[in-house]
């Protein structure tokens, strides 16, 4: 999964979340509770989100990892090419 | 025997906006109603050819278009949920007032406004009602147990005119006080400002429309609902629930989540032989529905709700007579600031009530029927007071007593908030049974969805499993 990729499907789900929230010039590197109207209820559902769409988990202690729209994608992409990797082998 | 990751009993509205967050994430979850229709405490009917909701006055928690600033209850139920925010078609009130003989104060959701009324009401006290406003601009985390704290003793640290202290708590007693005279300061705190800061908003279409969205979006996640499936019991064995046997067989899960109520889930119970029954509210009310030949309105109604009292001194107890006509709430759907006007004009009055009258009566129908005449009479000759006789202007009348509330929700006293006890966290001594709902803490459409949600989030959804 490219990087692009990655940041879409996290787009994609605080989307899902929070309809009403602007989503058209997210900065990549600021924090999203500072840009977003986002809490800490809504993070723990993109935690819920990703393990629900993609089985992708995230345990407590790297929560801090996802707060940004680069950290996310930094956190992620091994993952998901460890998942793809997984599933090729299968 | 069939297996579900949960179970939950009622389908009212904790019960399924818990079954919506559930089954959202993937769970296979049933919802057991005892009625063939859902929605609890918060239901509609057909009668006389016409559509009534069973209990909406007004839904609090209005949030305004375009609204920032800390999350709202009704915010985090969209997003708990995946709402949108004009799903439910929510429109904001006009104008309500609590009337005390002649004192009178009129809110709209605007708490600036009622700063200036208490200002024009009670100018010695507008200090302290500024200072208890801003006490309460922050929502408690509600489902943490705290030990109660007396808000009419809170309240004496902000205000000394006691007719204010009573008329400010009469509203939030009327829509959300278990316990009798007193609430916990923070449950003050959140009915202030469901009530006052936020406001009264109603669905165009009455509370269906709620219920409307939250079972299609239901069964759209493949979530389960039987109906006419009352819960005959809950087998525990061992701490834990074993099973639950229904009018329909018998189904096990890993969760149960019972909106039933504290003392109505214990005796549901197969271990509990004693259920805690002192434990159960005692707070009831009769509602009569009227629909009238013209617009409430111009008879002179020209609240969407209003609380009175007689007196300078409110009780919020079980009365001695069967109906207490010194206290009530009208309530007028069409004076909410509806785009379409409400094509059917519509009053609705409510008196708290003595359950043990109207339990007794149950026996004797014919006489029931007779009471309930009596004191829908003496109602109309109260509530005419408050805008003007209406009597003639009648025609239909139908209304419910703490009877057929104990018939619909099952709860012990007919007692619309349940008991006084409240399980804030939900927990009870099976491990794998929760209490949502009324008795969790939450009261209103708003608070039971919002306990749907947290019992969700917290018995079934975190670790993970």
């Amino acid at each position: 999964m490219t990087n692009n990729e990655v940041r879409q499907l996290i787009l994609d789900i605080i989307h899902d979340i929070a309809p009403d929230e602007d989503l058209s010039d997210v900065k990549p590197d600021v924090r999203l509770r500072d840009q977003l109207d986002l809490d800490s209820m809504d993070f723990l559902d993109i935690v819920m989100e990703l393990r629900k769409r993609h089985q992708i988990e995230v345990p407590e202690e790297d929560y801090m990892e996802l707060s940004t729209l680069d950290g996310c994608v930094n956190y992620l992409s091994p993952k998901f090419a460890e998942k793809a990797g997984a599933e090729q082998r299968a | 025997m069939e297996h579900f990751d949960v179970v939950i009993v009622g389908a009212g509205m904790s019960g399924l906006a818990a079954g919506v967050r559930i089954a959202h994430f993937g769970k296979r979850v049933l919802i057991l109603e005892k009625h063939t229709l859902w929605g609890g405490l918060n239901s509609f009917y057909k009668k006389g050819g016409h559509h009534f909701d069973v209990g909406l006055h007004a839904v609090t928690n209005w949030l305004r278009p375009g609204y920032k600033g800390p999350r709202l209850p009704l915010q985090r139920i969209y997003r708990q949920l995946r709402i949108k925010p004009d799903e439910f078609e929510l429109e904001p009130q006009t104008r309500s007032s609590v009337v005390f003989d002649d004192a009178r104060l009129v809110f709209a959701n605007d708490i600036d406004a009622l700063t200036e009324e208490v200002r024009r009401v009670f100018p010695s006290q507008v200090d302290g009602f500024v200072r208890l406003s801003e006490r309460c601009l922050h929502y408690p985390e509600a489902n943490e147990a705290t030990p109660f704290v007396s808000a009419r003793k809170m309240l004496t640290e902000y205000l000394s005119e006691p007719l204010l202290i009573e008329m400010l708590l009469c509203p939030l007693f009327f829509y959300g006080s278990a316990a009798e005279d007193d609430v916990d300061f923070e449950q003050f705190i959140i009915l202030f400002n469901s009530i006052y800061r936020e406001g009264f908003c109603r669905p165009r279409r009455g509370v269906k429309q709620i219920l409307d969205v939250l079972v299609k979006r239901y069964e759209e996640l493949g979530g389960e609902m039987r109906r006419k499936c009352a819960v005959e019991s809950i087998e525990v064995e061992g701490g834990r629930v074993k099973a639950l046997h229904t009018a329909k067989g018998t189904v096990t899960a890993d969760v149960v989540l019972s909106s039933a109520g504290l003392v109505e889930t214990q005796a549901l119970r197969s271990d509990v032989e004693a259920p805690e029954v002192d434990k159960a509210g005692r707070l009831a009310f009769t509602e009569t529905l009227w629909v009238l030949d013209q617009d409430p309105k111009k008879l002179g109604f020209d609240d969407c709700v209003t609380f009175f009292n007689e007196g300078p001194k409110f009780a919020w107890r079980r009365p001695d007579v069967p109906v207490d006509l010194r206290s009530g709430v009208i309530c007028v759907p069409s004076n909410y600031d509806h785009e379409e006007p409400l094509e059917r004009h519509l009053l609705r009055a409510t008196h708290l009530a003595d359950h043990r009258y109207w339990m007794a009566l149950a026996e004797d129908r014919e006489k029931y029927d007779a009471e309930k005449k009596v004191w829908t009479e003496r109602s109309i000759e109260t509530i005419g007071r408050y805008g003007a006789p209406f009597a003639e202007h009648i025609r239909y009348t139908d209304g419910f007593t703490p009877r057929t509330v104990k018939h619909f929700t099952s709860h012990v006293h007919g007692a619309v908030y349940g008991s006084p006890h409240k399980q804030k966290t939900g927990r009870t001594d099976v491990d794998n049974l929760f209490l949502m709902g009324t008795d969790q803490g939450f009261v209103g459409i708003v608070g039971a969805m919002l306990s749907g949600v947290a019992m969700a989030n917290a018995h079934v959804l975190a670790g993970g499993a």
